[in-house]
C-alpha cells in the first residue's frame, strides 16, 4: 500500500464513518438521559428522503439539510409521545418506527429514484486545502462532516462541562431522585429524543447528499444499528464513540480494500464483509446481557419508562 | 358514544359477510388472467427491478383489460420469498414471474404444491411442467463491454463490483476479461465482493476502492448507480448495468447492458390466454432483442466503437462467441478446448476464472 493510497483510503474512511457519528451522537444524548431509541435507521432514512427530495425540488442543499432535520426530529416526537407521554415500551416502539420508517421513506421517495443531484460543495481553502497530505485529508471535505466533529466536540463539552449537561445525566442516572429534587424528568428526556433525532436525520441527510447522492430505498443498509451498537462500544462517552465510529467505517472501508487487492491471509471475501457486522451483533448481544450493563457504565435508567409515584 | 357489539354478533356477522364476499365472487363472462410479479429489489432500483417492472408495464399496456397484474417488490430471497409466491398462487393467480436467481427453490416448492398455476422463473436452472425457467445473455453484452475496455483504459484494470459467486455473475466476468484480453493481453479485472445485488453506499465505497488502486475502468453487476457516479467523480468510465445511467454519469457511461424483457413476457402471457403455454428453458440474448447495449457515449473512440460493434454483429449473426476456445482456467487447465465454444451447460455450472481475473 503506498503513501497516496492511505491518504486516499483515510479520506474513504472519513466519509464513510460520518453518518454513523451523527446517528451515534444523538442516540448517545438520548441514552444518557435514560430513553433507549432504537428508531434510529428509520429516522435517518426519513432524514435522508426528505434531504433528498427538498434539494431536489428548491435546488437548495442547505434546505434540505435543514428540512432533513426537521424530518428526523418530527419522527422522534413521535416516539417521544409514545414512549414518555404514553409510557409504552421503548424497544417496541423504537422497532415499530424503524419499519415505519423504511416505509414511509419508500413511499416518498418512490418519486425520486432515478433523479441525480449535485453532491454537496467540498471545501476549497485557499491556503490549507493544497497542502500535500493533509490538504485532501482534512480541508476538502463538505459541511456535514466538519459539523459532526464539531457536534462532537460539542456534545462532549455540553455532557461534561454544563449545567444543562449534568442534569440530563442525572436524570439518565437516577430520574426519581431528579425528579424529587424538581427537574422535569420527562421535559428533559423529550428534548433529548428531539436531539437524537434531529442527528439521525442529518446523518441520512449525508448519505443522500454527499456520500451517495441518490435516493435509493433502505440506502442506510443498517446504519442506524451500528450506531445503537457504537454507543455501548463506546461507554456512552463522545470522544470513545468518535474512535468507535472512525473504527467501523475504517473496518467496512479497508474489507473493500483487502478485497480488491487480492485479500488478507487468504479468507474469503465473504468473511471480510462480515467484520463490521460481526462485531456490532457481539456488542448488541452485551446490551442484552442484564449483568454487563453495569460494568459498561450505562446509564441506570436506560430503557425504563418513568412513572413518578406522585 | 360506546359501541358495544357482543361476541356472538360479531362471530355472525364476520361470518356472515365473508360467505357473502365469497360467493359474491360470480365468475364473469370472461374473467382477466391475474398475472403477479416477485421482485427481489425496489422498482426504483434504476437497475434489475426496474427492467422487470417496464416490462409489466408493457404487459399492461398489450393487453389491457384481458390481464390484471400485481407485483410485490423487496422481497427477500429466502423463506419470506416462498410465502409470497404462495400467496400470489393461491389468490387466483394464473401466471407468476418470479425474478430473482434466489427465488428458485421457493418457487419450484410453490409449483409442486399448485399444478393449476403457471410460473416463470428469472435466471434459475429447475423446471416442472408447470414451471419453466427464462434468462438473459447478459454475457454477451459483458463481451461488447470488454472490447470497449480493452480499447479504453489506460491503466489496463477494470475494478468489477459484483454481488454474489453465483455462474451468471462468473460468466459475465469471464467473458468481459475474455475480451477485453483479445484486445490487450495484460488486461486485468479486479472484483470486489459485495454480496448483495443492492447496497449503494457499499457500491460506491468499492468503486472507490479499486479506483483507489488503478482501476480506470468500472464494471458492476450490481443494481445501483452508485459505482458510475463515483466513476464519474473520478473522472474515469464505465458501464451501466441494467439499465441506461446516463443521467448519473454523462461523462463516464462507455454503455450499458440493457435488459428487455417486455417481448418474452407478452408472449407467456399469450401463451397463457391461447392455452398453449408449455414449460421450457431459454435463454435468450442480443439476437433475441433480450439483451441491449445503450447508445455509445462520447469518451467512447472510434476504434472501440468498431470492435463493439464487430462483436455484437459477431454474436447476433452466430458467428462469434464470447467463450470460444482453446480457454484456460487459472491453474492452466483447459476448461474450453481448441476450436470449440462453450455450451450452455458448462456456463450455466461456470465455477472456474479465466487468466487475468483477480476475483
Amino acid at each position: 500500500m503506498t503513501f497516496d493510497s492511505t491518504v486516499l483510503i483515510l479520506v474513504t474512511v472519513i466519509s464513510a464513518a460520518t453518518p454513523l457519528l451523527y446517528a451515534a451522537l444523538g442516540e448517545l444524548v438520548v441514552e444518557r438521559s435514560g430513553v433507549l431509541n432504537l428508531g434510529i435507521e428509520g429516522m435517518m432514512l426519513v432524514g435522508a428522503v426528505t434531504a433528498f427530495g427538498v434539494t431536489v425540488t428548491t435546488g437548495s442543499a442547505a434546505l434540505g439539510i435543514l428540512a432533513a432535520a426537521l424530518a428526523g426530529a418530527s419522527m422522534a416526537l413521535a416516539f417521544g409521545i409514545l414512549t414518555l407521554s404514553l409510557t409504552s415500551n421503548q424497544v417496541a416502539t423504537g422497532l415499530a418506527l424503524t419499519i415505519f420508517g423504511i416505509g414511509l421513506s419508500a413511499l416518498v421517495g418512490s418519486g425520486f429514484v432515478g433523479i441525480p443531484v449535485e453532491r454537496l460543495h467540498r471545501l476549497q481553502i485557499p491556503g490549507l486545502s493544497d497542502l500535500p497530505v493533509i490538504g485532501p485529508l482534512l480541508f476538502e471535505h463538505d459541511v456535514l462532516v466538519y459539523l459532526s466533529v464539531l457536534a462532537t466536540a460539542g456534545v462532549a463539552w455540553f455532557l461534561t462541562r454544563t449545567r444543562a449537561g449534568m442534569i440530563l445525566r442525572a436524570v439518565g442516572e437516577s430520574d426519581v431522585s431528579a425528579h424529587s429534587i424538581g427537574y422535569d424528568v420527562i421535559l428533559v428526556r423529550y428534548l433529548a429524543v428531539l436531539f437524537g433525532g434531529m442527528m439521525a436525520g442529518l446523518g441520512g441527510a449525508f448519505l443522500s447528499l454527499s456520500y451517495t447522492p441518490m435516493w435509493a430505498e433502505e440506502m442506510t443498509a443498517g446504519r442506524g444499528w451500528i450506531a445503537v451498537a457504537l454507543v455501548v462500544f463506546s461507554s456512552w462517552r463522545p470522544g470513545r464513540l468518535f474512535l468507535g465510529a472512525y473504527l467501523f467505517g475504517g473496518v467496512t472501508i479497508l474489507q473493500l480494500y483487502a478485497q480488491g487487492s487480492g485479500g488478507i491471509l487468504g479468507l474469503p471475501a465473504q468473511v471480510l464483509s462480515m467484520m463490521p457486522y460481526v462485531a456490532t451483533i457481539v456488542v448488541l448481544a452485551i446490551i442484552a446481557g442484564g449483568p454487563w450493563k453495569g460494568r459498561l457504565d450505562a446509564p441506570a435508567c436506560l430503557g425504563k419508562p418513568f412513572r413518578p409515584a406522585t | 358514544m360506546r359501541f358495544h357489539v357482543s361476541r356472538r354478533t360479531f362471530l355472525a356477522g364476520t361470518a356472515a359477510a365473508s360467505t357473502t364476499l365469497a360467493l359474491g365472487r360470480a365468475v364473469p363472462a370472461q374473467e382477466p388472467l391475474r398475472v403477479g410479479f416477485v421482485y427481489v429489489g425496489p422498482i426504483g432500483d434504476y437497475g434489475w427491478t426496474h427492467g422487470h417492472e417496464l416490462a409489466r408495464q408493457a404487459v399492461v399496456e398489450h393487453f389491457g383489460d384481458q390481464v390484471k397484474t400485481s407485483y410485490v417488490e423487496n422481497v427477500a430471497e429466502g423463506p419470506d420469498a416462498e410465502r409470497v409466491i404462495r400467496q400470489l398462487a393461491s389468490s387466483g393467480h394464473g401466471l407468476v414471474f418470479t425474478t430473482s436467481f434466489g427465488f428458485m427453490n421457493p418457487t419450484v416448492r410453490v409449483a409442486r404444491q399448485f399444478p393449476q398455476v403457471k410460473f416463470e422463473h428469472a435466471t434459475g436452472y429447475q423446471t416442472e411442467p408447470n414451471l419453466a425457467v427464462y434468462n438473459a445473455r447478459f454475457y454477451e453484452g459483458r463481451a461488447v463491454c470488454g472490447a470497449i475496455a480493452g480499447h479504453i483504459s489506460q491503466s489496463g484494470v477494470c475494478g468489477y463490483i459484483a454481488s454474489f459467486p453465483i455462474p451468471e455473475v462468473v460468466m459475465g466476468i469471464n467473458a468481459f476479461a475474455l475480451a477485453a484480453r483479445q484486445v490487450r493481453p495484460d488486461f486485468r479485472v479486479n472484483v470486489v465482493w459485495i454480496n448483495s445485488w443492492y447496497d449503494p453506499g457499499k457500491e460506491g465505497d468499492a468503486a472507490k476502492a479499486l479506483i483507489d488502486q488503478g482501476a480506470d475502468i468500472i464494471s458492476q453487476h450490481t443494481d445501483s448507480p452508485a459505482p458510475l457516479q463515483v466513476a464519474e467523480q473520478r473522472g474515469v468510465h464505465g458501464f451501466g448495468q441494467a439499465s441506461d445511467m446516463r443521467s448519473f454519469a454523462p461523462n463516464a457511461q462507455l454503455t450499458a447492458i440493457l435488459d428487455d424483457w417486455s417481448d418474452y413476457y407478452v408472449q407467456r402471457v399469450q401463451a397463457v390466454l391461447d392455452d398453449t403455454w408449455e414449460t421450457h428453458t431459454i435463454w435468450w440474448g442480443l439476437k433475441e432483442g433480450m439483451v441491449q447495449m445503450a447508445p455509445y457515449g462520447d469518451a467512447v473512440t472510434d476504434e472501440a466503437r468498431e470492435a463493439a460493434e464487430a462483436t455484437k454483429e459477431g454474436i447476433i449473426a452466430g458467428t462469434l462467441h464470447p467463450f470460444t476456445g482453446p480457454i484456460e482456467n487459472q491453474a492452466g487447465e483447459v476448461m474450453i478446448a481448441d476450436g470449440e465454444t462453450a455450451t450452455d451447460e458448462q456456463m450455466l455450472q461456470m465455477d472456474w476464472w479465466v487468466e487475468g481475473v483477480q476475483a
